[in-house]
C-alpha cells in the first residue's frame, strides 16, 4: 500500500497535486509533506487531484482540511477533483462537501480557483 | 512469530492480531473485507466496513499518541445476516464518544474517524478501562 504524489505547476500561480493510491494513517504524512511544502513556498491556490485515489480515511481528510485552513489564511483555496463514488460519499457524510469545492475534472477545479 | 496472525475457525469467526502501528492498518482492513465478502454485502457496503475497521485501528494508534499501540486484536464474527467486528487494544484512553457533524473540529481527525465509524456501521458499542484497554464492537447487517 502506498501513495504516489506528483506536484506540478499549472495556470497562474496554481499548483496541482496528483495523488495515486490509498491515503490512510500510514501514507497521509507523505501527502501532508507535499501540501505543506507548497504552502511554505507561498503557493496558496491548489488543486488536489483524487481521481486515482482508491481509498481515503479520516487522516487523509484531516490532511486536506489542514491544507485548506492554511491556504485560506492567505486568501487561497483548495479544490478537489474526485469522481470515485465511494470517496465522494465520504466527503458527503462528513459534511466536507460544504467546505471543499469538489469537481469532476481538473479543468473545472482550476477554473473555479480564480 | 509472524507479526500478523490470521486464524480461521470453522464457526465463522476470524481472529487477527496486528502490530499497533500505522503500516499494519491496511492488513486489517483487507482481511476484514475478505471476511465481509463471504456474506451478501454489496461492494459499497464492503468498502464501508473496510473504512470503519481502519478507523477503529487508527483510533487505537492515535490513542497511543501515534506511536506503537502494542497489539491490536480484531475478531470478525460472520453471522447469518450480520458481520460483527470487535477491535480490542490496550489503550487506556479511547476517544469514541458520538460526534455530531456540526461539532466536527476540522483539525481533529480522531473525531472524523469516530463519526465515520458510527455513520457507516449499523451499531457501535465500546468499553474502555484504564487497566484492560478499549474494546469496540461494531456490526453491519446484510440487507440484500
Amino acid at each position: 500500500m502506498d501513495i504516489k504524489v506528483n506536484v506540478r505547476e499549472s495556470e497562474g500561480d496554481a499548483y496541482v497535486v496528483d495523488l495515486t493510491g490509498e491515503i490512510d494513517v500510514y501514507t497521509s504524512p507523505k501527502v501532508k509533506d507535499a501540501i505543506t511544502e507548497l504552502i511554505d513556498q507561498e503557493h496558496y491556490n491548489l488543486v488536489i487531484n483524487l481521481e486515482k485515489v482508491r481509498y481515503i480515511d479520516s487522516t487523509g481528510l484531516g490532511v486536506l482540511i489542514g491544507g485548506l485552513k492554511r491556504v485560506r489564511e492567505h486568501g487561497g483555496s483548495v479544490n478537489l477533483v474526485c469522481t470515485n463514488p465511494q470517496i465522494k460519499k465520504i466527503f458527503d457524510i462528513t459534511g466536507l462537501v460544504k467546505i471543499f469545492g469538489i469537481f469532476d475534472d481538473e479543468q473545472s477545479a482550476m477554473k473555479a480557483l480564480v | 512469530m509472524n507479526p500478523a496472525l490470521l486464524e480461521v475457525s470453522s464457526h465463522g469467526t476470524v481472529e487477527l492480531k496486528i502490530p499497533g502501528r500505522a503500516e499494519w492498518v491496511a492488513v486489517a482492513r483487507l482481511a476484514v473485507a475478505a471476511v465481509a465478502s463471504r456474506l451478501r454485502f454489496s461492494v459499497d457496503e464492503i468498502e464501508d466496513i473496510k473504512l470503519a475497521i481502519a478507523e477503529a485501528c487508527t483510533n487505537s494508534i492515535q490513542s497511543a499518541g501515534g506511536q506503537d499501540a502494542g497489539t491490536i486484536e480484531i475478531v470478525c464474527d460472520a453471522l447469518e445476516d450480520e458481520l460483527r467486528v470487535t477491535v480490542r487494544d490496550h489503550s487506556p484512553a479511547a476517544h469514541l464518544e458520538p460526534v455530531k457533524i456540526g461539532g466536527l473540529d476540522e483539525g481533529r481527525t480522531e473525531e472524523l474517524g469516530v463519526f465515520l465509524i458510527r455513520a457507516l456501521m449499523d451499531s457501535v458499542d465500546y468499553t474502555s478501562d484504564p487497566h484492560t484497554g478499549t474494546e469496540l464492537v461494531m456490526a453491519k447487517r446484510v440487507t440484500a
